[in-house]
């Protein structure tokens, strides 16, 4: 399957995340399209696209619009989750830093959509540049009459505020976004009511992601059809993949929903030197881990639930035989627990614990007990947690198991960096493969 | 009149049509209203499901998991305490599901695995919702291995309460208090993940007059009170069901002790009144019940207090009294239980032959006294807590909720936050008027009867909707013509009152009928009928009873004349009323003073004769909170000797020739065959208003924690309370020259504190009543609403 | 470096405060970036800082520590000039993010989450940055410094210390720490034109997709 550059198309011009930039290859097209006609039917085309959010979750987008309640006489909010923070995922950074412009577009045309007057970018604080290419996209599309009151003259409203969090996974939560945002603690809130109902302030709030967002300008620009020729049925449309780890060219690669992660290896080189898959991720430490016998499965929604893991975020984490499971594994949770909000016990407790025994397996400490113990905990977290962050501290352990429990039972005896010499993992100068 | 309700009466209106849903848990069908959560429903057939953070008056936030149940159909276990039931639901706990089964055990065993194994050592060991839940639904044995998390040893949030970190279980419940209930969100989770914590802003303390409630609502040992911490175990304690002495807000408590002392006092459940909370006064305040006790019967020999026999104590009083003929009073003081109140009532009337009586032991008028008969008195649960809930509006009157009837506070505060518009006419916008986000109707102390007869038309307009109320405080009588606005405003607009006083007995004397003027029953001594009825109660020739004598502050200069000889007193503090100087100079000159009281006092240090009364744990009562609901109470110590009041007048009538029963059975079974009153009423009262100096007037009240005598010898709850300053305007004081001290002054003297400017209407200053620093009638010689001078000062108190 | 630390919230900086309590439908909103902007005045969020977000937005000390210490970026101890971040997240970490931060912290004398030995720099294990193709990454001041190794991490701690211009290999030039902050609390600064922020693997599709990039 061919690469298929559509929002990443420009990004060689270093004047793209300049309004001029981004207009001298058609940008603002399809918000001066949209503002002529209705909200509805705006709508309706995003519906009609099939158009999946890429935060992970996979939800149709025009469903999500449409549980907007309409001419209720409240404030409507967009909020754009760039949160980005998962492990793996790096593909809305990019777009931000790259592209600003087509995050800007579509928080517009979605605005409008969704009868919102105010729209807030919440970007992950720790990356700076981020903030400010975002930041300078608004204020040269408000100076430029984009953004503000009577956009291009069609009567439309809207304020657009660039937001800055300050280190929290969790704030990838949409309803811990809506919290932090609103100047909390980033602790997820009961659903229902559901943001659509009852979100930003209490009043119907989309969520959506950075990378969805961005696909809108050109769905609205260049038709339904046009963007159901790529993908699947129920995964239609194109994704940044962003592939890392120990491949050749480790970087950003646009392509169609339903690519294999072995096309998508090949197009990044390949793995480096003498070196091959051990076990790979399609989209994020919060989806189960695959083998070289997964890299042909088309990387849809679909085939990857059916694979018993998830496409995520579509960020391919690619780890080669010189990696220790165990270590990785400890990692993930290692993070999770710096990540665990702490509202409910299951996330909060479970990840301390578990840490502390992987840590042990780490150290070549664990004992058999101690596995069978480590899966009866994260099946205490997984679906008992309150949120999903939850379920995704849940998934690594198991997952590895599935194929790796050989690594564990080793680690019973033998530490992880005696089984894998690190040093072999580098992927700078000094590195032994 | 009865004194045990009928919880309908309460329940003014029909109940609203419910919509009903069938759902099936653990097997059994059951209906229950649509929106009930799982959690509330299972209750409703026996089935208790665990629980932490789920409180019934806190806002569900299925953080702990402990709940965890399977719903048929529903993928995943749901949290009990936050789902709603809908139609046709089949619900199956732990005790018919497996899947319940393991996600609760699988929590439990979460909770545990950092959790201390101190329970010996444990203040809530033997009580503690985590230990029970733990067996019941707990794995026998912990699997973790691993290292406990462990935080410093504890540390206070404020004075009274410490926290030892590692018990908690991040429950929030604290928090939601503090933030839902309280409206105090002082005290917060900090930090994240495995090191979230409760904690304060740095250096300041979790600053609440509800703070004891996060105690009694934790459900592992992390809160702890500084007062009973490793005093004692639960199980070594004797439970009692009491009812606060400390205000008219009566809370229904629970009295635990050991060895014939409290230990401890907690919030016991009324969700009429207190729901299931209560103020750190009436939890913490009762060291003065073993301290400080008047303990034998003293008489004055030589000009000197000697201990007696009771048989000699009884007959130089009853010579005493019958010296001194009709010319006699009684001042009953606010704190008698309705028993005690209604034995001084007809003590006055049948042994003394007088009408000189009042209850009132602070400021108060004779527009107050008709007030009273006319709008108050006989009228009980006219108006009610759940009246206030349910109001559109409510407007208060020199009343300040948050000091001065803090369940009524909270009650405010619940409406408030579900849609009732409070206004505040007050010279002061207090903290608590920001905690009701009240309507500040802005005045200068003095005039708030001026200002009541122009509210504006917004104001007036909210308070015509069908259920509003206009809630009046105790300190209205310190206003000349202000009650007199109140019962225009409320007859003009249809507002029901609440009148709401301090003290625990001032609704039940009143009822008693302890006061000039009004027999039980909100009776009119003057009306014929009232008098046949009562002389019948009593037993005795209606002619006989006497016709209206002097309220409180007549009878004191009466006594100051000499026209009154000998006077009955009963828990009297002279500091506590306006007239207090010239009460104790007219005691010095009185022919006999008999004093009932529990603790020495100016007034005990002047009696002839003193007889020592119990205190609340040592006797049974009633006490009638502001609604006039009556909350009775057994003796937490059955055996103690000490009498109650009724007691000691029961003995003196008998040592008197006459006859009265000091039995707590006996006296509510003579009170409760009292008719209701359906005659006459008096009417209401037109004192006109009184223009006021131009100059600085006095605003104060008394603040929650203060002086007061029975908050005496408790160290932890008095470092909580708020700083003595005076407050005053940012125009006033910038017209002082902003000085850091200010001096106020009165007649008898001057007042020197820290200033604060507060939102406090130009030319008013405010002052505590009665705390440390700030005793306005003894230092001051004025009261609210009177004129002050008010100079900077370079520092220093006074 | 030509920002001087300085520790005091003056008028300019709580009008800062109060300008973006102004951006939102309900002020507190603003103060995530209020405390950002409380570093970057402080180059800490101290008892001061927290006062003074109470405050302008009308909330108790104690919520708004309760936010602070939420976040892990806010800081409760001087940060010193620059902050250092080592990702140590699995993808990080085991390719070189390990071996990196060992050698940064000796570099330092700094340990995880505190200060260098003369105070200068502040150094973290951070998580994830979402640059998982640029592996291993660091982070000065936040600003992306890509594909490190402990070598040329080192050179970067030297070059800064020596007060050589460094540049953030996405981004501008390094200023400081509360500089930095100052850009997050105010969501902007002057620098978007500055840096480039596109590389090589950001544009590894495009390259292939464009066939002119087999390297």
């Amino acid at each position: 399957m061919k690469l298929t550059p559509v929002i990443t198309e420009f990004w060689d011009d270093p004047s793209l995340y300049t309004l001029d930039g981004y207009r001298s290859h058609g940008g603002y097209q399809a918000l001066a399209k949209a503002l002529k006609d209705t909200p509805d039917n705006i709508i309706a085309t995003v519906k009609d696209s099939g158009l999946r959010g890429r935060g992970g979750a996979g939800f149709p987008t025009g469903l999500k619009w449409s549980f907007v309640p309409q001419n209720d006489g409240k404030p409507h909010y967009l909020v754009v989750n760039a949160d980005e923070s998962e492990p793996g995922a790096c593909k809305d950074i990019p777009i931000m830093m790259a592209n600003p412009h087509a995050l800007v577009e579509g928080v517009i045309i979605t605005s409008f959509a969704i009868r919102a007057n105010h729209a807030f970018i919440y970007i992950r604080g720790e990356v700076p540049e981020a903030i400010r290419k975002v930041a300078y996209a608004v204020k040269q599309a408000r100076e430029a009459g984009l953004i503000g009151t009577n956009i291009l003259g069609s009567g439309f409203d809207l304020e657009v505020t660039v937001h800055a969090g300050a280190g929290a996974y969790i704030c990838g939560e949409e309803t811990a976004l809506l919290d932090s945002l609103e100047g909390y603690r980033g602790q997820p809130r009961l659903k229902p009511p559901f943001p659509a109902v009852a979100g930003l302030y209490a009043s119907p709030t989309v969520i959506n992601n950075v990378e969805t967002i961005a696909n809108i300008p050109y769905i609205v620009d260049r038709g339904v059809d046009w963007f159901r020729q790529f993908g699947t049925e129920k995964s239609p449309g194109f994704k940044v993949f962003a592939v890392s780890g120990h491949v050749k060219r480790p970087g950003i690669y646009e392509a169609p929903l339903g690519i294999t992660m072995r096309e998508l290896l090949d197009y990044a080189g390949g793995m480096r030197d003498g070196s091959e898959v051990k076990f790979w991720i399609p989209g994020g430490s919060s989806v189960p881990m695959l083998t070289p016998e997964h890299l042909d499965l088309p990387l849809t929604y679909e085939a990857m639930a059916e694979a018993g893991t998830m496409l995520g975020t579509g960020t391919p984490m690619v780890f080669d035989q010189t990696v220790s499971v165990v270590k990785a594994v400890t990692r993930w949770l290692e993070f999770y627990k710096h990540e665990s909000c702490g509202k409910c016990t299951p996330c909060r407790e479970g990840t301390y614990w578990i840490t502390g025994v992987l840590e042990k397996f780490e150290h070549g400490h664990g004992t058999e007990t101690e596995m069978d113990t480590l899966t009866t905990l994260c099946g205490q977290i997984a679906g008992r947690s309150f949120c999903a962050l939850g379920d995704a501290a849940a998934t690594p352990y198991p997952g590895a198991m599935k194929y790796f429990s050989d690594e564990f039972k080793a680690a019973t005896h033998t530490s992880a960096d005696e089984q894998f010499d690190p040093v072999k993992s580098y992927v700078f100068s000094g590195a032994r493969v | 009149m009865t004194i045990t309700n009928d919880p309908q009466t309460s329940n003014a209106g029909v109940a609203p049509a419910v919509d009903l849903v069938n759902v099936v848990i653990d097997g059994v069908e059951m209906a229950v209203p649509k929106g009930t959560l799982v959690i509330r429903a299972a209750e409703q057939i026996g089935i208790e499901i665990p629980r932490f953070c789920d409180h019934p008056l806190l806002e569900p936030v299925a953080a702990c998991r402990a709940c965890l149940i399977e719903i048929d159909g529903v993928p995943k276990p749901q949290p009990a305490c936050a789902q709603a039931v809908s139609d046709g639901m089949v619900i199956k706990t732990q005790h018919s599901s497996e899947v319940a089964r393991v996600a609760q055990e699988g929590v439990m065993e979460f909770l545990l695995a950092n959790h201390p194994l101190d329970c010996p050592i444990c203040d809530k060991g033997g009580e503690c919702p985590l230990q029970n839940q733990a067996m019941s639904v707990g794995r026998p044995e912990s699997r973790f291995e691993g290292e406990k998390r462990t935080f410093p040893k504890p540390i206070n949030i404020n004075a009274q309460i410490l926290l030892d970190r590692e018990r908690c279980v991040s429950c929030a419940r604290c928090t939601r208090f503090a933030d839902q209930i309280a409206g105090d969100p002082s005290l917060e989770l900090l930090e994240r993940g495995a090191k979230q914590q409760v904690g304060t802003a740095d250096d300041q303390p979790f600053d609440s007059y509800f703070s004891g409630n996060t105690i009694q609502i934790c459900p592992v040992g992390a809160l702890t009170s500084a007062s009973y911490r490793f005093r004692a175990r639960p199980f070594d304690l004797v439970s009692v069901p009491t009812t606060c002495e400390h205000c008219a807000s009566g809370c229904s408590l629970r009295t635990d002790y050991r060895r014939g002392v409290v230990t401890r006092r907690l919030a016991w459940d009324d969700p009429e009144v207190n729901e299931e909370w209560n103020c750190d006064k009436g939890r913490f305040a009762f060291a003065y019940q073993s301290n400080g006790r008047v303990e034998l019967p003293l008489v004055r020999e030589n000009g000197e207090l000697r201990p007696a026999s009771w048989p000699e104590a009884m007959s130089v009083a009853a010579a005493g009294l019958e010296a001194a003929g009709s010319s006699t009073g009684v001042l009953v003081g606010g704190r008698a239980t309705v028993e005690d109140a209604y034995a001084y009532s007809k003590f006055a009337r049948t042994v003394l032959n007088t009408d000189n009586i009042d209850f009132r032991a602070r400021a108060l008028s004779l527009e107050e006294s008709q007030f009273l008969a006319a709008e108050v008195a006989g009228r009980t649960l006219h108006t009610t807590y759940r009246n206030i809930e349910q109001a559109p509006a409510a407007l208060l009157i020199a009343f300040e909720p948050e000091d001065e009837s803090p369940i009524v506070f909270l009650r405010l505060r619940k409406a408030a936050e579900a849609g009732t518009k409070v206004h505040t006419l007050s010279p002061v916008y207090s903290l608590g008027s920001e905690k009701l986000a009240a309507n500040w109707i802005s005045v200068k102390a003095g005039t708030e009867a001026q200002a009541l007869s122009n509210l504006d038309a917004a104001v007036r307009d909210s308070l015509s909707q069908p259920g509003a109320v206009v809630v009046v405080g105790e300190r209205a009588a310190s206003v000349p013509g202000l009650l007199s606005s109140v019962s225009r405003l409320a007859e003009s607009t249809g507002a029901k009152i609440a009148w709401i006083p301090r003290r625990a007995g001032e609704r039940g004397a009143l009822e008693m009928g302890a006061i000039a003027g009004l027999l039980p029953g909100g009776r009119p001594i003057s009306d014929s009928d009232a008098r046949a009825q009562i002389a019948t109660v009593w037993n005795v020739d209606a002619d006989s009873l006497p016709h209206a004598g002097l309220s409180g502050a007549e009878l004191i200069s009466a006594i100051s004349r000499g026209s009154i000889k000998a006077v009955v007193t009963a828990g009297v503090q002279p500091s506590d009323m306006p007239q207090g100087a010239e009460l104790i100079e007219a005691l010095n000159t009185a022919d006999f003073v008999v004093a009932l009281d529990n603790h020495h006092s100016d007034i005990t240090e002047r009696a002839h004769v003193v007889f020592p009364v119990a205190v609340v744990t040592e006797k049974a009562g009633t006490f009638m909170d502001w609604e006039g609901r009556s909350k009775p109470f057994a003796a937490a110590f059955r055996d103690a000797l000490t009498l109650s009041d009724a007691g000691v007048l029961a003995m003196l009538a008998s040592a008197m020739d006459s006859s009265l029963s000091g039995d707590t059975n006996t006296l509510r079974k003579e009170i409760a065959s009292i008719p209701t009153w359906n005659g006459g009423r008096a009417d209401i009262p037109t004192t006109n208003a009184e223009s006021v100096d131009a100059g600085p007037t006095l605003a104060t009240w008394r603040l929650l924690l203060d002086s007061g005598l029975m908050q005496e010898d408790e160290p932890h709850l008095a470092a909580t309370a708020r700083p003595s300053v005076v407050l005053i305007s940012e125009n006033d004081h910038v017209a002082l020259g902003t000085p850091a001290f200010i001096a106020v002054s009165g007649p008898s003297g001057s007042i020197t504190l820290p200033a604060e400017v507060g939102m406090v209407a130009d030319g008013s200053v405010w002052l505590p009543m009665n705390s440390p620093g700030s005793h306005i009638y003894t230092q001051l010689g004025a009261g609210m609403g009177e004129a002050v001078t008010v100079a900077a000062t370079t520092g220093g108190a006074a | 470096m030509t920002i001087e630390i300085s520790r005091g919230i003056t008028e300019a900086t709580r009008n800062e405060m109060r300008e973006l309590a102004a951006r939102y439908p309900n002020p507190r909103s603003a103060l995530l970036p209020m405390l950002h902007v409380v570093q970057s005045a402080q180059d800490e969020v101290t008892t001061e800082g927290i006062a003074a977000c109470a405050e302008i937005l009308e909330i108790t000390q104690a919520e708004v520590t309760a936010v602070a210490t939420f976040y892990t970026m806010y800081k409760f101890s001087p940060v010193g000039k620059h902050h250092i971040g080592v990702c140590i997240n699995t993808m990080c970490g085991l390719l070189g993010g390990d071996a990196v931060y060992e050698k940064v912290a000796e570099r330092l004398g700094a340990t995880h989450n505190g200060p260098s030995a003369d105070g200068n720099f502040w150094l973290e294990r951070i998580e994830c940055q979402a640059a998982c193709t640029h592996a291993p990454v660091m982070t000065v001041d936040w600003e992306f410094m890509d594909d490190v190794t402990p070598e040329s991490a080192v050179g970067v701690i030297d070059a800064l210390a020596a007060g050589e211009e460094v540049w953030s290999t996405r981004g501008p030039k390094i200023r400081d720490f509360q500089a930095t902050e100052h850009t997050l609390g105010m969501a902007s600064d002057e620098l978007a034109t500055e840096g480039n922020s596109v590389d090589a693997k950001m544009l590894a599709g495009l390259m292939v997709a464009k066939g002119s990039n087999n390297s």
